[in-house]
């Protein structure tokens, strides 16, 4: 195991270096003078020489694409342009909201998405299959912002289940934990709807082989037959495509993060975007490359787990 | 000297898929939501009953009701003519940032599977480098930078749109070109060129299409989430996300605001996916019914 985790370490730094070039540039892709575009036009030439010369913009390319690149490997994201603090203490103080949010999605992705799609399969066109079907679709097609809006509306200004305004930095566990529900809803229906989706047609496969049908013979009971063997096997596709959209759970994450009103990187982006602050921008691309590369690694760590086959290979 | 007729495309029996796609009636329901959106937005001039800009200063945050069904905005502006005018934007960006997504990374995905060697290992590592950031946080760093503009905002959802249609492109380009009729024209003297735009190209375009369904849902939720953080094309004009936007900055004084535009997002969503989901049906054998 130890040497399959450290072969799959390995294969990450190349991309890692690929994804971090990516964002080098895209930064630098900035249309005219970045300066102005902090600054506005009426900025003096000084003040403009003064922050070219702070941001390193009077460095040749290569040069800064070496500082970059040996800053990032020191753990440092630089400084904010507007408050001058320390980037990754900013990211630190919100990244355990947004990890606490994708988790939670998550779960309820899998705790939801699982049974939904088992159920479905085993009673094929059934009122289950109907029901995962139409779920499915319907967690596809919601963009986050919208689906988000609309709990809003139902649970929080009609209902009043749950607070309008998030109350996420409250101290008292469980306040933090009802501002948690509507917004890792939110986030997991998207899940729900992939994981049902790839359940529910791994097991009809599943459910068709030979194994199951000895299975059955043997006179095992129908509980175990379907979920211990045929769902056992269909792990490995339930895991690749959490790892697949992880990546768009983060994305998501960023919107939900504003429609309700959650500290997290999604705040952030959207200060630096307001703010025109690059360097918090850059510094927020880095995270998120970081958190898709140790994702990726997760996923390809849990094949290992759920199939044994895979370390060996 | 006739030419070699590429032969129709395996995996699709057509009168079969047709039957399949159109079995459970999905796919039809998909393509007349679309083509009616379609219509509606194209003549959004005589269907939209008010100017979409004009204010009435009497009329501000009033609910639904028979003079304006879907309600009135905070500057008096009738909200069901801003939604039909703003799915012009919205197709738009969407029907042209796809477009270029298809054409580029098609392109790029047969040169790439027919050459092989160092040409496609170098756009295979950088294909996957872009698709591994998340394709959402990726427009939203394009547009930042660039800057938000129609022009900038379908550039920025076609870049995040091409390294899909490289990757499939360049795998149905590889399985196609160890196939017989590869070789005939190859043995009738055929250039590259005219093998992989005349003969290849015509037989990945279903699984091009299948994506290409898939990827304008994904381009029009891309388009409407930037405008609902402030990355769209910039007011006055009438954008989905921009009327959610301004909904969700009125929350608790007009729930229509921001209920009645985010119903049309979702009806086009779920068009394209029931589209999309018919044709994949229809070109995968293998897909469960």
């Amino acid at each position: 195991m130890l040497r399959f985790v450290a072969k799959r370490l390995a294969l990450a730094v190349p991309t890692l270096w690929a994804v971090l070039t990516l964002v080098f540039v895209l930064v630098r892709i900035v249309p005219g003078d970045p300066t102005i575009v902090i600054l506005g036009d009426q900025a003096s030439p000084a003040a403009r020489a003064a922050l070219r010369e702070r941001l390193g913009l009077d460095q040749p390319l290569w040069s800064q694409y070496w500082d970059f690149m040996v800053q990032i490997l020191h753990g440092d994201l630089g400084r904010s342009l507007v408050t001058n603090r320390p980037i990754i203490t900013d990211v630190g103080a919100v990244l355990p909201f947004t990890i606490e949010l994708t988790v939670a999605a998550l779960v309820i992705g899998v705790v939801i998405g699982v049974p939904l799609g088992v159920m479905a399969a085993r009673r094929r066109d059934g009122f289950a299959d109907w029901f995962a079907r139409i779920f499915s679709l319907a967690g596809l097609s919601f963009p986050a912002f919208v689906s988000g809006i609309l709990l809003l509306i139902c649970f929080a200004v009609q209902l009043r289940w749950f607070p309008v305004i998030s109350t996420a930095n409250a101290s008292d566990p469980m306040e933090r934990l009802r501002a948690l529900v509507l917004p890792a809803f939110n986030l997991g229906l998207i899940m729900v709807a992939y994981v049902t989706r790839v359940t529910r047609s791994g097991m009809l496969k599943a459910l068709g082989e030979d194994y199951i049908r000895t299975a059955r013979a043997k006179g095992l009971p129908q509980r175990i037959v379907v979920w211990r063997h045929a769902l056992r096997n269909v792990l490995i596709p339930i895991v690749t495509v959490i790892g697949l959209y992880l990546g768009v759970l983060i994305g998501n994450a960023v919107v939900t993060e504003i429609v309700f009103n959650r500290p997290g990187l999604g705040k952030l982006i959207v200060t630096a975007l307001n703010q025109r602050d690059y360097a918090l921008l850059q510094g927020l691309m880095v995270v998120s490359a970081f958190a898709i590369v140790v994702a990726n690694i997760l996923t390809d760590l849990t094949y290992g787990l759920v199939d044994p086959r895979v370390k060996t290979a | 000297m006739s030419d070699v007729a590429a032969p129709a495309p395996v995996s699709l029996a057509a009168p079969s898929a047709w039957r399949r796609a159109t079995r459970s009636g999905g796919l039809a329901l998909g393509l007349v939501l679309v083509v009616v959106l379609i219509l509606v937005a194209a003549l959004a001039k005589w269907v939209a009953p008010y100017d979409p800009d004009a204010q009435d200063v009497m009329m501000v945050l009033e609910g639904p009701a028979s003079a304006h069904w879907f309600g009135t905005d905070a500057f008096g502006r009738d909200v069901l003519s801003r939604v039909i005018w703003g799915a012009r934007i919205s197709l738009f960006v969407g029907f042209v940032a796809t477009l270029a997504g298809v054409v580029f990374g098609t392109v790029v995905g047969v040169i790439s599977g027919y050459y092989g060697g160092k040409i496609d290992k170098a756009i295979t590592a950088a294909t996957d480098v872009l698709l591994s950031f998340p394709q959402l946080i990726m427009g939203l760093m394009l547009v930042a930078v660039l800057g938000p503009s129609l022009r900038n905002l379908i550039l920025a959802i076609a870049i995040t749109a091409i390294p899909a249609f490289i990757r499939v492109a360049r795998g149905s380009t590889l399985a196609m070109k160890e196939r017989d009729f590869v070789d005939a024209c190859r043995a009738l003297g055929y250039g590259d060129l005219r093998i992989m735009f005349l003969h290849i190209l015509p037989n990945i375009m279903d699984e091009v299409v299948v994506m290409a369904s898939l990827w304008l849902a994904t381009a029009i939720r891309t388009e409407s989430t930037l405008a609902f953080i402030g990355l769209g094309v910039p007011p006055p004009t009438a954008t989905w996300g921009g009327i959610v936007r301004e909904g969700f900055d009125n929350l608790l004084d007009g729930w229509w605001l921001s209920v009645f535009p985010s119903l049309a997002i979702l009806l086009v969503m779920i068009a394209l996916n029931l589209i999309g989901d018919g044709l994949r049906d229809a070109t995968d054998p293998r897909a469960p019914q």
